[in-house]
């Protein structure tokens, strides 16, 4: 089975996001990238599918050299090629979308998998742009996976509730926190990573669709009132919640 | 000028964002004097559809069939694409809810669109749609213009308030769909409800344990205080890793983004993954021990108290309130 499993270089959640000179970035000085967290259940899921039914499993990350960092780490926790799709203009997730389907057409995966979003720009989109380009099934915020021959059994997660899903392969799917636990590279897995190639793509450079205007800092919330140390603060915080706020 | 806004629903009923959905096409349309169409799509949905009226959509277009009933990822996309495309619709308008963000990668594909996500405010500048939305886990907001003819926007739940223009019905319309058994090549089978949970991206009170809990048995007394206050059981990043709650109820960075009238975070120190995802709510109640919490300082009213003597304390005043 041919897998692919699709890989972004982010903010670490740590982050304190500062607006950059530009105004409508963030400033990334002093600031820890890390692989996408959603894709690192991604990564687990693509090795977990390989282990099951056999293939290969490549990792793809769009953008500069520095994503190589995050390529690596999915060649320690275990799959077996790395491309780097090298553009680091800047893209909205229908242009990310078009670079990754058009190196995936000519590769045709059984499997591509995503994280359900990017912790930085939070679209959440890209999975099922390159599914929609590519004319494959997609299952978005997946929670469970199962393929068994060319029937794919996934749960995706709702309001409220679980969908549970039917299709077909190839297909498309984005993970979600609780689909699996993400191994931890070892350390053997770590030092044969440094020495595996990691190959270069030029994409087809952008086209942008939505144009980013501005970046601000939310409004600051004050701190508000301390009512108290214990539970005789009770009934003016349903006082203020009734009368002040008017939430309750 | 034409807005189509999607108005989502699940068992024949409309969801929350269906209404707040057409009220924003609604308030884009009467700012530009352009014309709002609705678009239902399930199994059995003309009986509902009139009642769109009452938000501002004067004309529904009904796309109905057994088949419908269940989400299906494709079949629902390509009739959104497709209406669209008939009705020369230039901006669309879904919900940001797993079926609106399933749906519009897929729609904005279809009709070369351009794509805001999850967006907090629409306004008018220059002729076209300037769109805020929420990035980094709400850390930093972004303004954005689509440059494409058409353009796709979905609303975060519990923004746009769902508002009643009126009280006329809409007119309905059969949309004649033509969709063939490959176009459900993905199929919802079957929905798993979480029993009486109310879920916590789109609830109007959020009630919030973290690891000042001590223990998962100690989340009783929170989803007590929830209960009495018709509210989601919320958790911390820490808590849900510990296997404390369900990975549903993060709310936080890598976890949900929520926004709703009130949030209520007992023993939630606030780290900045936490704060990102829950400080846009309109009002914020902290209950911790620990005074130099930095939740303190997004919240409107605190407590610096013992959790355990704090929360059933105010489930029994809210209970008194509310006479229940």
């Amino acid at each position: 089975m041919k897998i692919v499993v699709c890989v972004n270089h982010v903010p670490d959640t740590e982050t304190r996001v500062k607006v950059g000179s530009d105004g409508i970035s963030i400033d990334r000085t002093g600031v820890n990238f890390i692989m996408n967290p959603y894709d690192e259940f991604g990564v687990e899921e693509a090795l977990r599918v390989k282990q099951k039914h056999g293939g290969e499993v490549t990792a793809v990350s769009l953008g500069g050299e520095t994503h190589k960092e995050t390529l690596r780490k999915a060649l320690a926790m275990g799959v077996d090629k790395a491309v780097l799709l090298k553009d680091d203009s800047p893209r909205d997730s229908l242009s990310v979308a078009k670079a990754l389907a058009e190196y995936l057409k000519g590769i045709s995966p059984d499997v591509i998998l995503f994280g359900k979003q990017s912790i930085d720009s939070d679209d959440g989109a890209v999975g099922s742009m390159v599914a929609e380009l590519l004319g494959m099934p997609s299952v978005s915020v997946v929670v469970k996976l199962e393929i068994e021959g060319t029937t794919v059994k996934a749960e995706r997660e709702i309001e409220g509730g679980h969908e549970k899903v039917e299709t077909r392969l190839p297909v498309v799917i984005t993970a979600q926190k609780g689909l699996n636990e993400p191994r931890y590279p070892s350390l053997k897995g770590i030092m044969a990573a440094k020495s595996k190639p990691i190959e270069e793509i030029t994409p087809t450079p952008a086209s942008l669709h939505v144009e980013v205007l501005a970046m601000r800092k939310p409004p600051a919330k004050s701190s508000g009132k301390i009512l108290g140390t214990d539970a005789s603060a009770v009934p003016e915080l349903v006082r203020l919640l009734h009368e002040e706020a008017k939430v309750l | 000028m034409k807005i189509l806004a999607f108005a989502e629903q699940r068992d024949n009923a409309f969801r929350k964002s269906a209404f707040e959905t057409v009220t924003a096409g609604k308030k884009l349309a009467g700012e530009s004097g352009a014309e709002l169409v609705a678009l239902v799509i399930g199994g059995n949905v003309s009986p509902i559809a009139e009642s769109l009226g009452f938000y501002g959509a004067s004309r529904v277009l009904v796309a109905e069939d057994a088949k419908l009933q269940l989400y299906s990822t494709t079949a629902y996309a390509k009739v959104v694409a497709e209406v669209a495309a008939k009705e020369k619709a230039d901006i669309l308008l879904l919900p940001a809810t797993a079926m609106g963000k399933d749906l519009s990668p897929r729609v904005a594909v279809k009709l070369e669109a351009g794509l805001a996500a999850d967006c907090t405010a629409l306004a008018w500048e220059d002729g076209n749609v300037k769109a805020t939305r929420p990035v980094y886990a709400g850390k930093a907001l972004i303004e954005v213009r689509i440059s494409t003819p058409r353009k796709v926007f979905t609303l975060r739940p519990n923004v746009f308030t769902a508002e009643k223009a009126g009280d006329s019905k809409a007119a309905v319309e059969q949309y004649r769909i033509s969709l063939g058994d490959a176009d459900y090549s993905v199929q919802a089978k079957e929905v798993a409800h979480s029993s009486g949970r109310i879920d916590v991206a789109e609830a109007d009170i959020v009630v919030s344990g973290g690891r000042g809990l001590k223990g998962p048995e100690n989340f009783k007394m929170i989803e007590e205080l929830a209960k009495v206050l018709g509210a989601a059981v919320g958790a911390s990043r820490a808590v849900v890793d510990a296997g404390w709650r369900p990975h549903d109820e993060q709310v936080g960075q890598t976890g949900k983004t929520v926004s709703p009238s009130l949030y209520i975070a007992v023993g939630i120190s606030g780290a900045i993954q936490h704060l990102a995802g829950m400080s846009s709510s309109k009002y914020i109640v902290a209950i911790n021990k620990d005074k130099d919490a930095p939740i303190f300082g997004v919240a409107d009213y605190g407590i610096v108290g013992d959790a355990f003597e704090v929360v059933p304390a105010l489930t029994q005043e809210v209970k008194k309130l509310l006479g229940k």
